[in-house]
């Protein structure tokens, strides 16, 4: 605070108003796991500063987590784009990877191709596309084998779509 | 129920000197899995596990659990404990199991009517 400045108050929590649409982009590198989660931590920290609502902060958080954990796990590299609109965040994951043959299986809770040392560590269960549905209001997947995967994630604001959890 | 209290009734070994352990502890989870307790971990929950990569610490600041606690004397590798201080979390060792820490905490919490 600069001297003399009158104290600064702060304004009781209240709803984002969000007025226009902002974007943004983290590259991500495919096996770096000491670096994963900084991505989603950063889009956690610009909607928190946004003044985004907590339990939509989290559902994005941990939505977002899987799809970059899913990036350093399987692919070489990837991108995770956000969008945020006034009526919803949009998170868009897409990499180049090995693909998902059968797209069903891999959404099957429980269900998982992921090698040994990435199970030893606690990842790989299966629950990764699952837990990205459940704290989504819309999923979206498309995978061509020997491509790539991409991964769409919408989370409704205002009435916070509840249906899909 | 402070964190504070269960680690001195739990004789825990904080490992995090910066992490305060004034938080309060809504109830505990275990799990080795991380999208499990990603999933299922409730908010201010202690989550036990012998997990001790890096990535527990983003896992406990995504569900915001009051503390991780590493099982079996398992030490925490040296960028976990420095990301650990980073984000502000309480890294707690035990020597015990998770079977027993999960036993004791479950007794202590429900002593004070805390469930889950």
């Amino acid at each position: 605070m600069r001297a003399g400045a009158p104290p600064r108050r702060y304004a009781p929590a209240m709803k984002a108003k969000i007025d226009r649409t902002y974007e943004g982009s983290f590259h991500i590198v495919g096996g770096d796991f000491s670096r994963a989660g900084e991505a989603s931590t950063e889009l956690k920290t610009i909607l928190l500063r946004m003044g985004m609502d907590e339990e939509i902060v989290r559902r994005v958080a941990i939505a977002t987590f899987e799809a970059e954990m899913n990036i350093m796990i399987y692919a070489t590299a990837g991108i995770l784009r956000y969008t945020i609109t006034p009526e919803e965040i949009r998170v868009v994951a897409e990499d180049m990877g090995p693909g998902i043959e059968d797209i069903e299986l891999a959404m099957q809770e429980g269900y998982s191709t992921a090698p040994d040392w990435v199970r030893e560590m606690g990842w790989g269960a299966g629950m990764g596309l699952p837990n990205m549905k459940k704290n989504s209001d819309v999923f979206r997947i498309e995978s061509v084998v020997g491509e790539g995967t991409t991964v769409e994630m919408t989370i409704r604001l205002g009435d916070c779509g509840e249906e899909n959890r | 129920m402070k964190l504070k209290e269960i680690v001195e009734i739990l004789s825990l070994k904080p490992l995090v000197p910066s992490a305060g352990l004034e938080r309060e502890v809504s109830g505990g989870y275990v799990g080795d899995l991380l999208s499990d307790v990603m999933a299922n971990a409730g908010e201010g929950n202690i989550w036990i596990t012998l997990q001790t990569h890096v990535n527990i610490v983003a896992v406990a600041v995504f569900k915001n659990l009051s503390a991780i606690v590493t099982v079996n004397g398992r030490m925490p590798d040296a960028d976990t404990m420095e990301k650990a201080a980073e984000e502000n979390i309480p890294i707690l060792l035990t020597g015990k199991s998770a079977f027993e820490t999960a036993g004791k905490l479950y007794q202590i919490l429900n002593a004070k009517g805390i469930q889950g």
